[in-house]
């Protein structure tokens, strides 16, 4: 069964969202405006925009935000002709009044996200994001940690909460092939028409693109992508190159493959600080399983301690830290200065 | 001087309440006498009568119907609970220390502001992650001004029962608003993370404080580690992971000067496992702040 009449899968573009973290933060209004023309006349038909942490992340712990986001998705919903404008959030640290500003915003797809175990805490969110006529979208971070019926049940608890659509979310780029595929089939088993299913997959293991084309043979409906993998760790799957290969194979994604490829050259990269790279650390974290985000904090914290990244980002790994833990990874670099 | 005991009851005879009262018979100024619940079928309410008190499935009517009132009522069930029965405690003089979130009293910490609210007929202890950061947001303000401040809480997924998942949001608005009121930040955010690695974590949290550039760093240091000193008094496995960190002015610190304190809370293993210091942090600061209610009162 297709996404809809015109479309077998529907993207989502995150690279103003989860580049965010690439840019540590520093987007600005003329930035967005750029990003969300090209994207939105190459067809892209939804695209994310928060701070990398989602609503209310500016702060010490992730990063302050250059521009407020509010202004930011503002910014993006009057340049929009076709495309949805969403917006991410993350119960513990944005909240319901957030969810109020960026529908006040203009903002219309309310993304919230979870630890993949933790799915109850989003209930109130997710029902007052229906209430407020939004539509939802339910994030099951750092899935490579819980296998495919414990992340069905989890789903469910996001369905039954108000969530029209539950991502399997690769956050730590770190799943390989079936693995996604065993994940997205035990979702759309267990959500039958209840709710669709999603992949957001990460780079750093270079499976971005192949990830997504298996779970949408699996039955995901919405795939994730960042255009020029603007991203956290190695990036997302690349959206210009999803569309292109989706093409191939007779993936309906409604894109418009050379335009996207010119809007990923000309307009996604001039807006980078640089390229999202599968460098040594990108790497680790795919085979470690840590959070792709803590990436560019590991390298802060390495240089500002004289410590191993490489290191650094193991031990996250070995203590299990999930998304939002930014702060341990001081801990640790403490840790491995006393044991100098 | 020693004064005398106050006596006291414990309603809600969940898990908090059966913490609680192991603490409480270890205390030489509180003597808790009652447990209250509402299930007669309450693991709680055993163990109360088995320690030597006397217990009721009841409800606060029965507490209200004995001839003898407490001074002091430990409320641990709910927010929705405590609004129904603060006034019937007020009313009848019994002083409540409350641990749920519903706030109708002043928010106190006991290592921070406990001195302004000895006569409040009503005391609330904020939230767990308000009890393990705002004394040392409190000890930085003290000494330099404090423009803002962030803490984040990290607990074990097991220890994060359902009344906080259903009402996160609250746990970030109170404990926010609590940083600001009690710990003297101009503003205050507040981020809870659960997570679930197996075996369990212990409590974790973060300070991070934006200070001024050229602030007295020698004595922010010294503020932080005698806070910490004094809040292990009442919670022993409260610990500092290391020395206040100090960061200059960035982008990504919103160009702020900033100081950073990582803490960790193991709990006391009396009802809860140590890995809930969370859990185990509010009924020590609760006992904590009875104790203090006890030695503050002249005996008439």
């Amino acid at each position: 069964m297709p996404y809809s009449d015109t479309l077998d899968v529907r993207v989502t573009d995150s690279s103003l969202r989860d580049g965010s973290h690439a840019k540590r933060h520093q987007f600005t209004e003329e930035q967005v405006v750029a990003i969300v023309g090209a994207l939105d006349e190459a067809g892209v038909p939804v695209i994310e925009v928060s701070h990398g942490d989602g609503l209310g992340g500016s702060s010490f712990n992730y990063g302050f935000s250059k521009t407020p986001e509010q202004d930011l998705i503002r910014a993006a919903v009057k340049t929009a002709k076709q495309a949805k404008i969403a917006f991410l959030m993350l119960p513990g640290l944005g909240t319901k009044d957030d969810i109020r500003a960026a529908l006040d915003s203009g903002a219309s797809v309310c993304r919230v996200a979870t630890h993949c175990t933790e799915a109850d805490v989003s209930r109130q969110h997710f029902g007052l994001a229906r209430e407020l006529g939004l539509e939802t979208v339910g994030f099951l971070m750092m899935a490579h940690s819980s296998p495919p019926e414990e992340l069905a049940k989890q789903a469910r608890i996001m369905a039954d909460a108000g969530c029209q659509c539950v991502y399997v979310v690769d956050s730590a780029g770190a799943l390989v092939m079936e693995q996604v595929s065993d994940r997205v089939s035990a979702l759309v088993a267990e959500l039958g028409s209840d709710a669709q299913v999603g992949f957001h997959g990460h780079e750093n293991l270079g499976l971005g693109v192949g990830n997504s084309i298996v779970a949408a043979r699996a039955g995901a409906l919405q795939i994730d992508g960042s255009t020029r993998r603007f991203g956290a760790g190695a990036g997302n799957t690349p959206i210009e190159a999803f569309a292109a290969a989706a093409e191939k194979i007779g993936i309906k994604t409604g894109i418009d493959v050379l335009k996207i490829i010119d809007a990923a050259e000309d307009v996604v990269r001039p807006a980078m600080d640089g390229e999202c790279e599968l460098d040594r650390l990108a790497i680790l974290m795919g085979y470690a399983g840590v959070y792709s985000s803590f990436l560019k904090h590991a390298y802060r914290q390495a240089e500002r301690y004289d410590v191993s990244g490489a290191e650094l980002l193991l031990r996250a790994g070995r203590r299990k830290l999930v998304g939002g833990q930014e702060d341990q990874l001081i801990d640790i670099a403490l840790e491995l200065v006393s044991e100098k | 001087m020693v004064s005398s005991p106050l006596s006291a009851a414990i309603v809600g005879s969940g898990n908090i309440g059966t913490d609680l009262l192991a603490k409480l018979l270890r205390s030489e100024h509180i003597e808790p006498r009652w447990m209250i619940g509402v299930d007669p079928g309450s693991e709680g309410l055993q163990r109360a009568r088995d320690a030597g008190l006397e217990a009721s499935a009841e409800g606060v009517d029965w507490l209200f119907a004995q001839s003898e009132q407490p001074d002091l009522v430990f409320e641990a069930t709910s927010a929705y609970v405590h609004q129904a029965n603060a006034p019937r405690y007020e009313e009848r003089g019994i002083q409540a220390i409350d641990l749920t979130p519903a706030a109708i009293g002043p928010y106190v910490v006991p290592s921070a502001n406990m001195a302004d609210h000895y006569d409040a007929p009503n005391l609330n202890l904020i939230t767990c992650g308000g009890q393990a950061t705002i004394p040392i947001v409190h000890a930085i303000s003290s000494v330099v001004p404090v423009s803002y401040a962030e803490i984040v809480a990290s607990v074990s997924s097991r220890s994060a029962g359902p009344g906080t998942r259903d009402n996160i949001d609250e746990f970030t608005r109170t404990t926010s608003r609590g940083i600001e009121v009690v710990g003297g930040a101009e503003r205050g955010k507040a981020i809870i993370i659960l997570n679930p690695a197996d075996p369990p974590p212990l409590m974790r949290n973060t300070v991070f404080c934006a200070i001024p550039a050229d602030a007295d760093r020698d004595a922010v240091r010294d503020a932080v580690a005698r806070r910490v000193a004094e809040v292990a008094q009442y919670v022993p496995g409260y610990r500092a992971r290391s020395e206040a960190q100090f960061d200059e002015p960035s982008d990504v610190s919103g160009g702020h000067a900033r100081v950073a304190v990582f803490l960790e809370v193991e709990g006391a293993g009396d009802f809860f496992p140590p890995y809930a210091g969370n859990l185990d942090i509010m009924t020590a600061a609760a006992v904590r702040v009875g104790e203090v209610l006890a030695t503050s009162r002249i005996p008439a």
